[in-house]
């Protein structure tokens, strides 16, 4: 593998991208323009619209995101023992074997503290 | 240096004829999806416009940029903008790496019906594919509506929960596969249709599938655009094009997650017992490509098909499902997958695929009826007035 293989990858991403940026500008000429204060107005159906949205949320969010964090590193860590499992053989798995029992026990830890309930 | 000049040509012809289809593939599915939910519904869907009304993608396409486009005036206007084409982008890109067919040699010169062959292409495609969250939380925030809002957070911590099961799956695909090149794992599942790598990981298949689903937020797991308590969800403010690249976003997103199943589980290109020959020409291309794309398309009709078929969770039993079946179940199947392709090595037996097969659903169903006794009994819902039996 040479930089140059990624090169397709750029191509893509200007493609893809001149797409999408092509279509909304045209959208923008194209498109009629009646404004209007109560049409650029928030929708909440139909009803003049209460308080504003920037507040808070529940705390549950903030959770989810926490331990996504923490349970995507350590899914990452795995891929580059994934690839080499054959040569790494019975020691590897055992290693990995070990990390994952770790893994585990914080899984059912949070589990028991309640961290993954939706009440 | 003309030898750059000729690679680069290459690409970018096959780049814009992959996008081509594939963005040809997901105008006529918008209008599939109708033909599909008509025909289950015993009704007809669109069948005005045209024979069978397939020139809709055509009418729709043109509704999409002669409407009005506005901004709400408290809404965040350079993250409003932004975000449905940062969902696009994401979603489009993992094309990237689809390999879409095998390579075509004319005139000495080969050319992969491939956009780009890395070897770290099971990564990007988690890399960019978990971007589009990026998109909708901006989109949900930036509109400044509260709908929207709930609908970005309710997507982007589904989206994040689920993706840690499909890592999980990913795992143990690599495990058997060895490589991150997509072309790699295809062309390691060529040979008789027991090659396929379903049937050697039926439990990776069934997280990486049902995670697709949630990745998606496909129906069962729509809840960012539940209409009933969120109207549109994070798109609700969005109008015209905007909303269009949404959608496209959406629909590119979950060709693209069939593809990607076809790739991975089911063989990509190739054709059960027939092997990809040494020199192929033209027709064993455009063959391949089709080949792939049936496939593809069969796992796009499933998801039209669940859509009318099963109802909607609700969001605590959709994060318990992700959280305290998928990642368990992942860990499980990576210990399981390990230990028999070890125990498989060290007794000689390299083909026996029937045999992890058939372990596998034995030790899943111990395990889910293990969980079961483990888990609490639903407390919730379940005493619904006439209906004693649940």
């Amino acid at each position: 593998m040479t930089p140059q293989d990624f090169v397709p990858i750029l191509i893509t991403f200007l493609v893809v991208g001149g797409f999408a940026i092509i279509s909304l500008i045209a959208s923008h000429l194209l498109g009629p323009k009646r404004f209007s204060p109560v049409k650029q107005d928030t929708y909440e159906c139909g009803v003049d619209y209460v308080g504003d949205s920037r507040k808070r949320f529940s705390v549950k969010f903030y959770l989810v995101a926490v331990l996504f964090l923490i349970f995507d590193l350590e899914v990452v860590f795995m891929y580059p023992w994934a690839v080499n499992f054959r040569e790494l053989g019975l020691y590897g798995f055992w290693t990995m074997g070990v990390f994952l029992l770790i893994l585990t026990i914080g899984l059912l830890y949070e589990w028991k503290k309640g961290a993954l309930e939706w009440e | 240096m003309p030898d750059i000049v000729a690679y680069l040509i290459e690409k970018n012809l096959v780049t814009v004829g992959i996008f081509g289809v594939v963005l040809g593939v997901v105008a006529l599915l918008t209008y599939g999806e109708r033909k599909v939910a008509g025909w289950m519904q015993d009704r007809n869907g669109p069948n005005r416009a045209g024979p069978f009304g397939i020139f809709q993608v055509v009418a729709d396409g043109v509704k999409f940029f002669a409407k009005e486009e506005f901004i709400p005036d408290r809404a965040n206007k350079w993250l409003f903008v932004m975000a449905p084409t940062f969902t696009f982008i994401a979603a489009g890109t993992i094309m990237a790496v689809i390999p879409f067919g095998d390579r075509i040699v004319v005139g000495g010169r080969e050319i992969l019906l491939q956009i780009a062959d890395v070897n770290i292409g099971v990564l990007y495609i988690l890399a960019i594919g978990s971007l589009s969250v990026y998109g909708i939380i901006a989109g949900g925030w930036a509109s400044n509506n509260k709908y929207s809002l709930m609908g970005g957070l309710r997507a982007s911590s589904q989206m994040i929960s689920y993706e840690i099961a499909m890592g999980l799956a990913i795992v143990a695909l690599i495990m058997d596969h060895g490589s991150f090149s997509l072309r790699a794992i295809v062309l390691d599942q060529a040979g008789p249709i027991w090659n396929w790598s379903v049937f050697t990981h039926p439990i990776g298949f069934l997280i990486f599938y049902v995670a697709a689903f949630a990745e998606a937020g496909r129906i069962p797991f729509d809840l960012p655009e539940a209409e009933n308590e969120l109207v549109g969800g994070y798109h609700t403010e969005y109008s015209s094009m905007k909303f269009g690249l949404f959608m496209f976003g959406e629909y590119t997103h979950f060709t693209l997650a069939s593809g990607i199943i076809a790739t991975l589980y089911f063989g990509g290109w190739t054709i059960p017992w027939v092997m990809p020959p040494e020199t192929p020409g033209i027709l064993w291309g455009l063959l391949s490509f089709v080949v792939f794309w049936i496939k593809a398309l069969f796992f796009v009709f499933v998801f039209m098909w669940v859509r009318w078929t099963l109802p909607r969770f609700r969001y605590d039993q959709l994060m318990g499902l992700g959280w305290k079946r998928m990642i368990p179940l992942g860990i499980f199947n990576i210990v399981l997958t390990g230990g028999l392709i070890l125990a498989f090595e060290a007794w000689g037996i390299a083909e026996f695929t029937i045999g992890i097969f058939i372990a596998a659903i034995v030790l899943t169903g111990l395990l889910i009826v293990i969980f079961d006794a483990l888990s609490p009994k639903e407390t919730r819902a379940t005493h619904v007035a006439g209906s004693e039996k649940v």
